[in-house]
């Protein structure tokens, strides 16, 4: 029960939900740079939703497979095939023993996520599954490896799973401009209203240098009246402003404090749309608060306990 | 005290403006208690030099609930004072030879010091935890003795080595993993800083004091210390 790695890609790591509950001694928690797509898919599966699953960047995975199994893909769509034959993202595929899965590269959003009926069958560090690299944690064998060609990738035994797909109005369109939502908080009084209002107004790009750590933006340059601060604890999705003045959102490998003046954050949800952003992607803020962000996530796990078409339990 | 909302799972509290001892002791008190009473909403804690933030499970509470509970614990918490009484002394061996005190040449020029006087100032002093992060197992420690206290490299290394002992500014901190950083290399530690196979995971913990000892080359090695190889 098995998936043989015939070429990694550019980057492929296995993620859970998280390494949670240890911030406190520094370690990050790693984790699905899109929770929405990963949820979606150990959901269309009735897989447990912390279920380890192959968060694959950019596309250029190749896969053999060893066993009968049930899959679901979700996210980018980064030119998946099965045997040569397309598959479309957000719903759950069967394959055989012998098929091919190949990822080709981006056509639409940046990361997709292969669920496989039952989850991977992989380790857990400090209680989680979650490639962190820099850390050395998490991981096909525990210290924070990504995937290499020749890898074996052990599957749990799949579940009977009906064909399930996503609804339609989950389906998000990452072509599209992102328009995000920004909850104000840390240092935000610090920057006056003259900064807010550039930072509110103006057109972002996603720079070169994005990665699991973080997204740094490029646009109009935003300033505060403090260079730094005490350090204190980074949530995922704040959003830092360096001495340049340039945003950089900060993202799951995310060192867990640091002294960086910060304007606000970026809900979940929202951080995990901006990931699926190249590099030259239009990205743009807006104004909102805690009761909003927490509202639609409410939404978000009430539609995910749903489930699917074709989804039971 | 202060409790302000981050996000939809996430706040922060904060315990005053300043970095001292005093906010140092109500932030490990606050740690304590909050991970007694809350253990069944929250993910994680991040207790820092003057604040904790707060990760909860959006399943289990809301935003007026988390802040309800958090005063719940953090007010009636004045008589938990037993703040020195978990916080552990450390006693750290350290080598300040040549091979592995990277920038102690910089230090002295910068202090005017001898090497010696550096290193009798550096692990005289008795040092606070007061934050844990950057990489696994980093602990902040103050303050650095004034004399010594000198600031961060303009170009941070690319790779610094596993167990130095950095200065920068006011704090002074031991690099438990070979990272990039920036800190002025003074010295180096054989012991093990973090081990994700023992049960204390971290050597130390917000709020426990650490001091170094200065130890030989020889007694560096027998302890298991790596030098550089050349």
């Amino acid at each position: 029960m098995s998936f043989e790695v015939l070429d990694p890609g550019m980057l492929t790591q296995v993620q859970d939900m998280g390494r949670l509950g240890y911030q406190h001694i520094g370690v990050t928690t790693g984790g699905p740079m899109d929770e929405h797509a990963f949820l979606w898919a150990n959901r269309l599966l009735n897989n447990p939703l912390n279920a380890p699953q192959l968060e694959i960047t950019f596309g250029r995975l190749s896969l053999l497979t060893h066993s009968d199994t049930c899959i679901a893909l979700t996210g980018a769509d980064l030119g998946a095939r099965l045997n040569d034959q397309p598959i479309a993202p957000w719903q759950t595929y069967e394959i055989k023993q012998g098929d091919r899965l190949s990822f080709g590269i981006p056509v639409a959003g940046l990361r997709a996520y292969l669920a496989v009926s039952g989850g991977l069958g992989v380790p857990a560090r400090l209680g989680s599954a979650a490639t962190v690299s820099r850390e050395h944690l998490g991981g096909l064998d525990g210290t924070g490896a990504k995937l290499a060609k020749g890898d074996r990738i052990p599957l749990a035994t799949p579940s009977a799973a009906a064909k399930a797909s996503v609804p339609y109005s989950e389906i998000p369109d990452y072509r599209k401009p992102l328009r995000v939502g920004v909850i104000p908080g840390y240092q935000y009084r610090h920057f006056p209203r003259s900064a807010r209002a550039r930072f509110f107004t103006s057109e972002y790009h996603v720079s070169q240098n994005i990665d699991r750590m973080g997204y740094r933006l490029s646009g109009e340059a935003i300033h505060g009246d403090l260079d730094g601060i005490i350090s204190e604890g980074i949530a995922y999705g704040a959003i830092q402003i360096p001495t340049d003045g340039q945003p950089i959102v900060l993202m799951k490998d995310r060192q867990t404090i640091g002294g960086y003046p910060k304007i606000g954050s970026l809900s979940a949800l929202g951080a995990g749309q901006l990931a699926q952003r190249a590099p030259g992607a239009s990205v743009s803020f807006y104004l909102t608060d805690v009761a909003e962000a927490e509202a639609r996530r409410m939404i978000f796990n009430h539609q995910l306990r749903q489930g699917a078409l074709g989804t039971t339990g | 005290m202060r409790i302000e909302g981050i996000n939809e799972s996430t706040c922060i509290v904060y315990f005053g403006d300043t970095i001292c001892d005093e906010t140092a002791g109500l932030v490990k008190q606050a740690t304590d208690n909050i991970r007694a009473a809350l253990s069944d909403v929250i993910t994680d804690l991040v207790p820092s030099y003057t604040s904790v933030m707060v990760c909860y499970d959006l399943d289990r509470i809301d935003r007026f609930g988390i802040h309800t509970r958090l005063r719940q614990a953090l007010e009636g918490g004045a008589a938990k004072a037993q703040d020195d009484a978990a916080a552990q002394t450390l006693e750290l061996p350290v080598y300040y030879g040549p091979e592995v005190a990277l920038d102690l040449k910089d230090v002295c020029e910068f202090s005017g010091l001898s090497a010696d006087e550096v290193i009798q100032i550096h692990s005289e002093q008795t040092y606070r935890v007061y934050a844990i992060g950057f990489s696994p197992g980093f602990a902040f420690l103050g303050s650095t003795d004034q004399r010594i206290a000198m600031p961060r490299k303009s170009t941070p290394r690319l790779k610094v080595p596993v167990g130095s002992v950095g200065i920068a500014g006011s704090q002074t901190a031991i690099y438990p993993s070979a990272t990039p950083g920036g800190w002025q290399i003074v010295g180096r530690t054989p012991s093990k800083m973090v081990d994700w196979d023992s049960e204390s995971l971290a050597l130390a913990q917000i709020g426990d004091r650490i001091k170094f000892r200065s130890i030989d080359r020889a007694e560096f090695i027998s302890l298991g210390g790596q030098l550089d190889e050349l």
